[in-house]
């Protein structure tokens, strides 16, 4: 886990009884305080997904986190550009844990139209790990609602404890003589 | 400090020891000095519409100097048009200016049928200046839905919300997308409007003519707002044309500049086109030159309502679009101003070099000028009420 991020507790240590995480999870998916960090056209759908019409707060998400130090859920949505990514990564460090990130449209996908150009960053995943894609350039708010609703499936469905588990592993360090290899293995061969 | 350091400097500042900064000197009777602050605002903050970051140099609560940082939203446009044919290109450009897809498209659609000498059907014109006139007061409403949310107005935001929904799924009818359409292509539009676009279109126009009222009530009428705008960021005509800016901010500072007027495209000599104008160029007439333009183009749709004829849409393209050699430049009215395609052909099937003249980027250049001096709480005030959309500041 990066360092500063917030604990979560014991709950996160052990593997709660079923019936205890079912209320846990649930209660979980049905809050996530969402921040949208809008780069360009996708932002304006998700305006759109936010209001009056298609309005995702009916579904538990809270567009109103004032900093990424207050949100579960990063919605990346748009386009990044090489310039833009360390901003991206640094925020995404500032959320606690648990997080989740929404990879909204094509761009922030795989770079969409522009997979040619020599300025865009071809996928967030590339710096960030990504939870849900929602493809389309841009997408539909419906679209959005339905990423929302896979997102909530998955909170639903997963262990706390493994996710938790996940995220601890330690950094993979990159070495410039050899292949990139974790720290464990550095240890064992020496 | 010079504007070449702030771009390189690729993150934040870490945030500094507690007092740190708080460079105190008790002077006389308790006035104290205080050392200057640079405050970066962006890139991801809500007040700048996207990615803009502007770095303010601060004493105390007053803005020194702001330099306006831009390249987080680059995505390399020009050069990437001359990879894709003509058509393709229309794919593209309506993506650098995201709010007015239909504007942008038009101009290259013109652009292209200007280097083939080509003849647009009179249908397709009309269509294409509906489209346009629909796709500006969606740009607009935005704007205007967020300029409220910045000064702590929600509920403009809904009704703009609102309206912005139902003209979306007019244009979505006819073109098949919400915000990035690709309904025109050289030689008029891909087809013809819908069964009962007309119909619906003339029942919205009246209906988005009705609901604009609330925003002159909620906004322009209400106390608060006028306290926080007006006199707010004041640009004078000569300052405003040395700087290149152009659209609603230039119309606030009184004059009637308007390309659909003094340039027209399309049919727009054959329709009565109400440019409104300011008379101070401060954030309040920005923002009043923005709701009356769209009153304007509710009133042009109504014209172009009366006076569409029946007809062909489109003409048979060849299987490979080609411009002959040579060079042109078009000009058109994007809802944030001046919108100019440079298009240079070799005689091959994409261009050879497409340079763009956007109205944001212009508007943007003006930003130091008028955020020097201002307070932190009136620099939001400006940068809300200088329109710009930052995908079309960086390309």
């Amino acid at each position: 886990m990066e360092e500063g991020g917030a604990q979560v507790g014991v709950v996160d240590q052990v593997e709660l009884p079923k019936p205890v995480k079912y209320v846990f999870n649930w209660g979980r998916k049905y809050s996530l305080w969402c921040f949208n960090f809008g780069l360009a056209c996708c932002a304006i759908e998700f305006i759109a997904a936010s209001g009056s019409r298609h309005d995702f707060i009916r579904l538990g998400v809270i567009p109103f986190a004032h900093a990424p130090r207050q949100a579960d859920l990063l919605v990346v949505s748009g386009t990044l550009t090489d310039k833009m990514a360390p901003a991206l990564r640094r925020l995404y460090e500032e959320m606690p844990e648990p997080k989740y990130v929404i990879s909204f449209g094509s761009c922030s996908n795989c770079g969409g139209p522009y997979w040619d150009s020599y300025s865009v960053t071809k996928g967030v995943d590339q710096i960030l790990p990504v939870d849900v894609y929602v493809p389309g350039c841009p997408p539909r708010p419906e679209a959005l609602l339905d990423g929302i609703v896979a997102l909530q499936n998955r909170i639903q469905g997963e262990s706390l404890k493994d996710r938790m588990a996940q995220r601890r592993r330690d950094p993979i360090v990159v070495r410039h003589d050899g292949p990139d290899i974790a720290p464990e293995l550095q240890t064992a061969e020496g | 400090m010079s504007v070449s350091d702030l771009s390189a400097r690729e993150t934040i500042h870490p945030a500094s020891a507690p007092g740190e900064s708080l460079n105190l000197e008790i002077v006389g009777d308790g006035a104290f000095t205080t050392a200057d602050m640079t405050l970066s605002v962006g890139p991801a903050h809500p007040a700048t519409h996207g990615v803009l970051r502007v770095v303010l140099e601060m004493d105390g609560e007053r803005v020194k100097t702001a330099y306006p940082v831009i390249g987080y939203m680059h995505r390399g446009f020009e050069k990437l048009a001359e990879h894709r044919d003509f058509r393709q290109n229309l794919a593209l450009v309506n993506r650098h200016d995201w709010l007015s897809g239909m504007t942008n498209e038009i101009g290259l659609a013109l652009t292209v049928e200007r280097m083939l000498e080509m003849e647009v059907p009179e249908r397709a014109q009309w269509i294409r200046m509906i489209c346009a006139e629909w796709n500006r007061i969606l740009n607009h409403l935005l704007f205007i839905g967020s300029y409220g949310l910045e000064l702590g107005a929600i509920t403009p935001m809904f009704y703009a919300t609102r309206e912005r929904e139902r003209i979306q799924y007019l244009l979505e009818a006819a073109s098949g997308g919400r915000l990035h359409y690709t309904y025109n292509q050289p030689g008029g539009v891909k087809i013809d409007l819908p069964k009962g676009f007309l119909h619906q279109s003339v029942e919205l126009v009246a209906d988005v003519k009705k609901r604009l009222q609330d925003f002159d009530d909620l906004l322009l009428g209400n106390e608060i707002f006028q306290a926080r705008t007006k006199g707010v960021g004041p640009l004078s005509t000569d300052v405003a044309l040395s700087y290149g800016v152009s659209g609603p901010t230039l119309q606030a500072t009184g004059i009637p500049e308007d390309v659909r007027v003094s340039e027209p495209y399309l049919k727009y000599d054959q329709v009565e086109v109400p440019v409104p104008v300011g008379e101070n160029g401060d954030s309040f007439d920005r923002f009043y030159c923005l709701l009356a333009r769209m009153k304007a183009s509710c009133h042009i749709i109504e014209q172009c309502h009366d006076m569409i004829p029946a007809g062909p849409v489109n003409v048979k393209l060849p299987k490979m679009v080609k411009a002959p050699e040579g060079a042109t430049y078009v000009r058109v009215e994007n809802p944030l101003g001046s919108l100019g395609y440079w298009l240079e052909s070799d005689g091959g099937r994409t261009p050879w070099r497409l340079k763009m003249r956007t109205a944001s980027f212009s508007n943007v250049q003006v930003l130091p000028y008028l955020l020097e001096g201002t307070l932190v709480p009136d620099a939001i005030s400006v940068l809300g009420s200088v329109f710009f959309v930052v995908g079309d500041v960086d390309r």
